[in-house]
C-alpha cells in the first residue's frame, strides 16, 4: 500500500508555507504531521488536505543548548501548537526575543511560516519546520 | 510460563571519561554477575545487551558478540537491544521471556554505554535521534527541550505556578544527590542544595543544569535463571513478578495524554497485573529521572501519587526511606549517572540488592523490602516496567 503523503511532499509544501496533512473520510480527524494511517482511527480512508496553519500555543521552551552544528541557533524557542484542525505540531516561535518568552505565551494564537534546517551528515537532506509567529 | 529469577549482579562505577572500552567495562561486570551466580561462562546459554550509541562512541557496533566472546560465552546467541535510554530494560525483559518460555535456563543480560567519549555537542545530537528525525528534530528538538515542554505543560495543566514547580523540581534533585553520596557506584558524590539547583545554568526553560542527569559511562550486568535452576545455585533468588513494555510515537502524537506518558501507564499496568500487585504493595522504586520533572511525571504514572502532586511528595520526604514510597535510593539517573544502555540493568541491580537486603552496609536499605518496581523511559517511544519480588 502506498504512503499517501510522504515527508518529501510535506517538506516541499512546508517550504512554501503550506502545511499539508491528511483528512480522514471515516472519522473526520486530521493527521498532521502525516502518517500511514489516520492518527485517530488507524484506518487508511483519507485524503491529502491543506491545513490552515493557524492554531494556539500549548507549551514552549527556550533552549540555550543545541545539538552539534546548531550552536549558532541558540537561544531559540520551541513551541507545541494545537492547530485549529486539532493536531499538535512542534515548531519554533519566531519574530520574538526568545529570552523574553514566558508562560504568558501559552494560549496565544499563532500563524505558520517556515524555516529550513540545512542538512547535516546524519539528516539525509534539508528539512523545513513550522516557524510560528504571534497573531496580533 | 516459568518463574524467572535474578541470581547474579554486577555494576561498574558510573563516571565521566572511562579509560576502559565498552567491552572491557561490560566484561568486568558480567564476570562479577557470573561469579555471584555460582556459574561459569560456559553455563550461559544466551547473551542480551543494551547498547545505544556504541557506533558513535567508539566506532563499535555489535558489541554484544564481542562481549560474549570476550567473557568466554563462545558462540552463544548474542543480541543487542536499542530503545534509547530503555535499552537495558528491553534486554532484561526479553531475556526474562526467553527463560520463562523454557527455551533457555540461564542467560546473561548486560548494558553498557560510553557517552562521554562523544563530547557534549555530538552527544546532544545523537540523543536527539530518539525523537522524530523528520518532523521534530528540525525545530531544535533535544531531550532537555522535550521535558521542558512537558514542565510548562505540567505547570499549566495542574495549576502549579512555575516558581512553586521549580522548587519541587529542585527537591527531586537534592534528594537524589543525597542518596548518591551513599552509593559507591554513583557518578556524582556531591550534596547540592535547592539554591544550587535554582542558580545553575539554564539549559532549556524551565530546566536548569541541576534538573538534568549527566552524560555517563558505565556498565551493569545480571544473570537470570529459571526458578528451578536459581534455587540450586543461590540462597536468595529475586523473582521477576511482572514485566511490561509499551511504545509511543513522536511527542506531538501523544497530545491527548501529555504531560502524562500513556505508554508508561500501559507498561506498568501490565507489570502490576502480571504480578497481581498494586502500587501500594511496592516497597521501593527505581524510576526514570532523566530530568527532575520526568521523575515527578513517572511517580504519578506508576500510581504512587495523584497527578500534579508528586512534587509535594518529594518536598515532604514521602519519597525517602521511611516515606510512602522510597524512590531512587541509588541516586537515580540524576546522580548515580545515566549510561543509557546500562541504565535499565542498573535499576534491576539496585532493586535486586535491596530485596536481598544487601544495601544495609551502604546505609540505604529499605528494611524488609519484598517488592520493588523499576521504570525506564527511552526517547519518545519505549517504556519498560518490571516488578521484582522476594517471593
Ligand atoms: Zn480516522
Amino acid at each position: 500500500m502506498e504512503y499517501k503523503l510522504t515527508f518529501k511532499d510535506y517538506n516541499q509544501a512546508l517550504k512554501r508555507d503550506k502545511l499539508m496533512g491528511l483528512k480522514c473520510n471515516d472519522c473526520g480527524a486530521f493527521t498532521c504531521p502525516p502518517m500511514m494511517v489516520c492518527g485517530e482511527c488507524a484506518r487508511t480512508n483519507h485524503e491529502i488536505a491543506q491545513l490552515s496553519g493557524k492554531g494556539k500555543i500549548v507549551t514552549f521552551t527556550t533552549s540555550f543548548i543545541a545539538a552539534e552544528g546548531r550552536e549558532n541557533e541558540v537561544p531559540y524557542t520551541i513551541v507545541m501548537v494545537e492547530l485549529d484542525e486539532g493536531p499538535w505540531i512542534m515548531g519554533n516561535l519566531v519574530a520574538i526575543d526568545p529570552k523574553k518568552v514566558t508562560m504568558d505565551i501559552v494560549g496565544k494564537p499563532v500563524q505558520l511560516g517556515n524555516r529550513v534546517y540545512p542538512a547535516d551528515k546524519y539528516s539525509n537532506g534539508d528539512m523545513a519546520r513550522p516557524a510560528f509567529s504571534l497573531l496580533e | 510460563m516459568r518463574r524467572v529469577a535474578v541470581i547474579g549482579t554486577g555494576h561498574s562505577k558510573f563516571c565521566f571519561n572511562s579509560e576502559k572500552t565498552q567491552v572491557e567495562m561490560l566484561a568486568e561486570v558480567a564476570l562479577d554477575a557470573i561469579n555471584e551466580a555460582n556459574i561459569t561462562p560456559k553455563d550461559v546459554q544466551a547473551v542480551n545487551v543494551g547498547n545505544v550509541l556504541g557506533d558513535f562512541e567508539e566506532g563499535q557496533g555489535m558489541v554484544q558478540s564481542f562481549l560474549a566472546n570476550d567473557i568466554g560465552c563462545f558462540n552463544v546467541a548474542a543480541s543487542r537491544f536499542e530503545g534509547a535510554c530503555a535499552s537495558g530494560s528491553m534486554a532484561v525483559r526479553d531475556a526474562v521471556m526467553w527463560v520463562a518460555s523454557g527455551y533457555y535456563d540461564i542467560m546473561l543480560v548486560g548494558g553498557v554505554e560510553k557517552a562521554t567519549a562523544m563530547g557534549t555537542p555530538l552527544a546532544t545530537r545523537t540523543f536527539a535521534m530518539f525523537g522524530d528525525s523528520r518532523y521534530e528534530f528540525p525545530a531544535g528538538f533535544t531531550f532537555p527541550a522535550v521535558f521542558a515542554l512537558l514542565a510548562h505543560l505540567y505547570s499549566n495543566k495542574y495549576g502549579i505556578p512555575m516558581a512553586a514547580l521549580k522548587e519541587q523540581m529542585a527537591a527531586v534533585s537534592v534528594q537524589s544527590h543525597e542518596y548518591a553520596m551513599k552509593n559507591p557506584n554513583a557518578q556524582i558524590h556531591k550534596a547540592i542544595s535547592k539554591e544550587d539547583v535554582l542558580k545553575s545554568f539554564m539549559v532549556s526553560t524551565p530546566i536548569q543544569l541541576q534538573d538534568a542527569c549527566p552524560f555517563s559511562d558505565g556498565a551493569a550486568a545480571i544473570v537470570i535463571a529459571s526458578e528451578e535452576a536459581a534455587k540450586k545455585l543461590v540462597k536468595k533468588p529475586v523473582y521477576f513478578a511482572g514485566i511490561g513494555q509499551a511504545s509511543s510515537g513522536k511527542l506531538s502524537s501523544q497530545q491527548k495524554y501529555l504531560p502524562r506518558i500513556r505508554a508508561r501507564e500501559l507498561a506498568s499496568q501490565q507489570s502490576y497485573s502480571m504480578a497481581g500487585l498494586t502500587p501500594e504493595d511496592m516497597d521501593l522504586c527505581e524510576l526514570h529521572d532523566c530530568f527532575s520533572i520526568a521523575a515527578m511525571i513517572a511517580a504519578e504514572g506508576l500510581g504512587f501519587f495523584d497527578y500534579g502532586t508528586s512534587g509535594l511528595a518529594w518536598e515532604k520526604g514521602e519519597t525517602r526511606i521511611g516515606g510512602k514510597i522510597p524512590i531512587n535510593l541509588s541516586g537515580g539517573l540524576k546522580a548515580k549517572g545515566h549510561p543509557i544502555g546500562a541504565t535499565g540493568v542498573s535499576q534491576v541491580y539496585e532493586v535486586t540488592r535491596q530485596l536481598r537486603g544487601d544495601m544495609a552496609e551502604q546505609g540505604r536499605q529499605v528494611d524488609g523490602a519484598k517488592n520493588g518496581i523499576i521504570d525506564t523511559l527511552g526517547g519518545d517511544g519505549v517504556l519498560v516496567s518490571m516488578i521484582l519480588s522476594t517471593m
